[in-house]
Formats: C-alpha cells, structure tokens, sequence
C-alpha cells in the first residue's frame, strides 16, 4: 500500500500543471468552500464539526448514514425491509437509468430501523438525498409506513428525519398515495398515545412536507433549512414577483407557527433524548 | 401550457377535455344533486373563507350529506372570485372542520375534487399549506363517518388528494388525477413542457389507467347540464354507497378506510417483497 497516496496528484494532467506552476500540491478534497459564507475549510475541520461550518455555522448536508451515526447509541440501530428497493412500476421512461444511477450512491431514499437514543428504544426513519433527492416513492412510503406500524406494536416513539425534493413524479399517482398512507400509519401510532418527533433538515418540500413531515408532535427544523410545500421557484413563476429574504427557512416557518424549534446539529441528540424522557420513555436494560 | 405544435395523444385529449373551461364544476354537481335542499356554510374558525372550496349540507333524497367541492368558477368574473380552483390552507381547514362537524352527526362526507393544485404563493406557504394538507390527509384516515369522492376534473397533487382520502374514490370518464402536471413533468424531466402530453402517457393520470392501476374504484358518465336521468343515477349511486358504509361500525368504516390506502402500490409492487 502506498502511504503517501493521498498526497499524490490524481492524475498527470494535474502533475504536470502543478509542475508548471511550481507550487506544492494540496488535494482539492482536503478544502470546501462554505456556500454561505464563502469561507475555504479544512474538510476534517468541519467534519469533525458535525459538517457544520466553523465559521458561520452552515449546516451542511448529511448522508442518512451521517446522521444515523449522529443520532443513534453506538452500534445500537438495526436496519428494517433493507430489501425493499425502488422499481419502474409504471414503466416510465428513463427511469431505469435514473434508479441506477441513484443506487450506486445509495440503497434506498430512507433507512428505517431500531435504535437507542440516549439509551432509549426508538423507532427511526432517516431520508437520504443521496437517493433522487430523497424524492418519496412507493419503497420510501412502504418503508415509512411500516416503521409506524412496528412502533405502534412495539409501543415505541419515532423519530423521522426528513429530506425531500418532493414525490417522486416517476412513480406517478402511487406516490402521491404514499401520502395517504404513512399520514394513516402515523395517525394510528398518535392514536395509540405515541411520541412522533420529526427533524426537518434541507430541503424538505412538496409532498413530504404535506404528510409526515408536518404531522410530528414535536416538529424540531436544523438552522437555514428550506422548508416549503411549493419551492420558491414555482412561486417565483406563479407569482412573477421576488420573494422576501429568508422566505421558507426553517426560521421563518417558525416564526410563522409550524415548527417548533431550530436546534443545531451540535445538540440534536441531546434534545431528542430529552423530549423522548420527558414523554416517559425509559432507557433499555 | 404546451403550444400548439405539441403532438397531442390520447392521455393528453383527457388533459384538455379535464381542464375544459365548458365543462360542468362543483357547483353545478350540487345544484343536480342537492337542488334547493343546500345550504352553503362558510369560513375555518380561523383564517377567513376560502372561496375556492364550496361546502355545506344538502338532503341526498332522506339523508343529510356534508357536500365539499372545490370550485374553479363558470366564467373569468368567478374564476378570479374562485382562485381558479386553488384553495389556500384556509380552504382545506374550512374542508376539515366541516368534516369533524359531519363526523360529530355521522353524516356522510361527500366531496368533489376539480382543482390543477394547492394554490403556490407566499400568503398560502405562510399560512402552513404543508401543514394544512398534512393534517386532512391524518384525520381524513380515521373520520368516523363514511366519505366518497369523485373526481370531476382536474386532480392536482396533494391539493386534490387533502379532499381524497376516501373509503371509494370516483371519476368522471374525462377526469385525471395526477402527482404533477403533465407541464411540470414534462419541464422538469425534460426541459421542455412541449413534451406534455408524453409526460401524461407517462404519468398514466387519466380515470381509465387509475381504474386499471387499482386507485380509483368506478368511473362515471360524463353528465350534462341537461341530462336529469345521469344526475339522477349519479345520485342513487352515492346513496347506496353511503347507506352501505353507514351500517357499519367505526372500526370496520376506518380499517376498510386504511386497508384501501395500505393496499394500493403494493399490489403493483412485485418487489415490495
């Protein structure tokens, strides 16, 4: 193994500009720029800051992965219906392309399973915008619904936390029925007197925010999170008119009444566990 | 709006003859269906009135009924009147609150859905459209008194879907019923809304692929204004529907209610195991 492979330039086209230039070779990957604040960081800086910005704290975005390890007690999750995986239902063209395409990068556009949190057994749905955008089809619906339901038996909260581009149009009406049916799954689960807790991170748009997302008892939002049912360029069309500043952040939508706290990455484990002691929700044996 | 170069098909046809300016809207349905027995009753208890929702109680022969329809307009003075079928969160609220008053009597719920969606603009994203929508769609689910809707136009979204979450879900032979417009679909995807009517192919949103994809449980005649023997069969379809799902219990109503929403897309999904 090449110890020093990660200081080697990529490619020779890239060795021979930096001979050229006469300039020491840093990895491009070792810098990211801030979107907000245009800031150069040090990726392992702000990995290690919860990929947050050190500078003007930009949250940025997560893999559901990330945010499982973030959230979930050290090798406490067990994953539910891995097996359940995204198909051309309707025969839309394209469509297969696009499913593989997304696969490569990700399995699914949620994972769903059995978590501790704080030492407490909770039920956990994390999207993916790896996968389409975290866009909800008929698996995304599926898997869902029956993290609902498993809770519902089990008589454990949920946490779900949400990321989406929207319904996924490729599937067509069956995934605007996806928001018929998790609302249903969560409604029964809220019947039977069960803490639902949804984390709204960026972007949550579209049919997603008009189900699940905004049917948590608690709906807590990541800081500078756009939080929309129509984005902000359909309204830009519809309305021809500009919107006003910080329209559709997590913020503003607080301000306005539907959320019920902004919490940044660095504390979402430790107010998650929290609310779920507070609900009476005691932590395993 | 596709041009008019685009290369029209039959999925597309139903497109048009949904949005038909020509065609019959809610209020006409209830003028055939409920005559001078109905009585228009407004507002959310929160917000205002919507005006692109029509509600209220009508006599369905000896039944009273709780009658929900959005409403596009019959011509430009109403269409601006009605938002053009696009109802803001007060309008779903307005829907949902006269929802919970038929449950309280357990009177049946009918509504009818003509709409292109939601309405998208800042006062409605304001105001909680999300949330608006998310929350008929939950309480809809376990409403404890029957609920039909039929689908007499355009089926926009979850601006259609917050009036559909329904023990049947009917539509008119020319009524689609879709995710996104054929024009959106068509733009995003393929950068061209000219591409439309592929898009509606595609998307399979006319009442016949819904029938045959297991998303809708009857079609119905398209009725004329005139035509008093189809409102007349229309009527003593809903009555029936009604009197059966009114003999049985809460449970049985809302478990049936679940089982039809749990059920579709599984029975499409071969790989859903």
């Amino acid at each position: 193994m090449d110890l020093f492979a990660f200081v080697k330039p990529k490619n020779e086209l890239e060795s021979s500009a930096e001979k050229q230039q006469n300039v020491p070779f840093v990895p491009e990957e070792m810098w990211i720029k801030c979107p907000k604040c245009n800031t150069m960081l040090l990726t392992t800086d702000m990995e290690e800051n919860l990929h947050v910005c050190t500078h003007c704290d930009h949250h940025f975005r997560i893999s559901a992965k990330q945010r499982l390890r973030l959230l979930a007690d050290k090798h406490s999750f067990t994953e539910q219906d891995a097996q359940l995986t995204s198909s051309n239902l309707l025969d839309f063209p394209g469509y297969d392309e696009k499913l593989k395409k997304a696969k490569k990068k990700s399995n699914e556009s949620v994972i769903c399973g059995e978590c501790r949190i704080g030492g407490i057994p909770t039920e956990i749905c994390v999207m993916d915008a790896d996968f389409m955008m975290g866009s909800m089809g008929t698996v995304t619906g599926e898997k869902i619904t029956r993290a609902f339901e498993r809770a519902t038996e089990n008589r454990l909260p949920v946490v779900v936390c949400t990321v989406s581009g929207g319904a996924r149009m490729q599937e067509g009406i069956l995934s605007l029925m996806q928001m018929a049916k998790t609302s249903g799954a969560v409604k029964r689960h809220s019947d039977a007197g069960l803490l639902y807790i949804t984390v709204l991170t960026d972007p949550t748009t579209g049919g997603v925010t008009a189900s699940f997302a905004m049917e948590g008892d608690i709906i807590l939002a990541e800081p500078n999170a756009l939080v929309a049912f129509a984005g902000p360029r359909v309204i830009e069309q519809t309305m021809r008119q500009k919107l006003p500043k910080d329209f559709q952040t997590s913020e503003f939508v607080m301000q306005k009444g539907f959320i019920d706290a902004v919490v940044t990455r660095g504390k979402l484990k430790q107010t998650i566990s929290k609310l779920l002691k507070m609900h009476g929700y005691k932590e395993a044996e | 709006m596709a041009d008019k170069n685009t290369q029209t098909n039959a999925a597309y046809e139903k497109v048009m003859a949904a949005r038909d300016a020509k065609k019959l809207t809610a209020i006409d349905y209830i003028a055939n269906m409920f005559g001078d027995s109905f009585i228009e009753l407004h507002g959310d208890r929160r917000y205002s009135d919507d005006k692109a929702i029509i509600a209220g109680l009508g006599m369905l022969y000896d039944t009273p009924v709780t009658v929900i329809g959005i409403e596009k307009g019959r011509n430009t003075k109403e269409r601006m009147e009605r938002n053009f079928g696009q109802a803001h969160p007060e309008g779903y609220r307005k829907a949902l609150r006269l929802m919970k008053q038929a449950e309280k009597f357990r009177r049946p719920v009918l509504c009818l859905v003509d709409t292109s969606g939601a309405y998208p603009g800042i006062g409605a994203e304001e105001r909680g459209q999300g949330q608006a929508i998310a929350e008929n769609l939950m309480e809809m689910m376990t409403l404890k008194t029957p609920i039909l809707t039929i689908l007499i136009g355009e089926g926009g979204s979850g601006g259609a879907l917050a009036l559909a979450v329904a023990d049947e879900v009917w539509m008119l032979e020319n009524s689609v019923y879709s995710v996104i417009s054929p024009e959106g679909c068509a733009s995003i995807l393929w950068k061209d809304s000219a591409k439309a009517p592929q898009a509606a192919e595609a998307l399979r949103m006319t009442a016949q692929d819904l029938f045959g994809l297991g998303v809708v449980e009857r079609i119905i005649r398209q009725p004329k204004a005139e035509d008093k023997a189809m409102f007349e069969s229309l009527k003593l379809l809903v009555s029936r529907t009604f009197e059966k799902n009114l003999k049985l219990s809460d449970e049985e109503l809302t478990e049936n209610r679940y089982a039809r929403f749990r059920r579709i897309g599984n029975a499409q999904g071969g790989s859903l195991d």
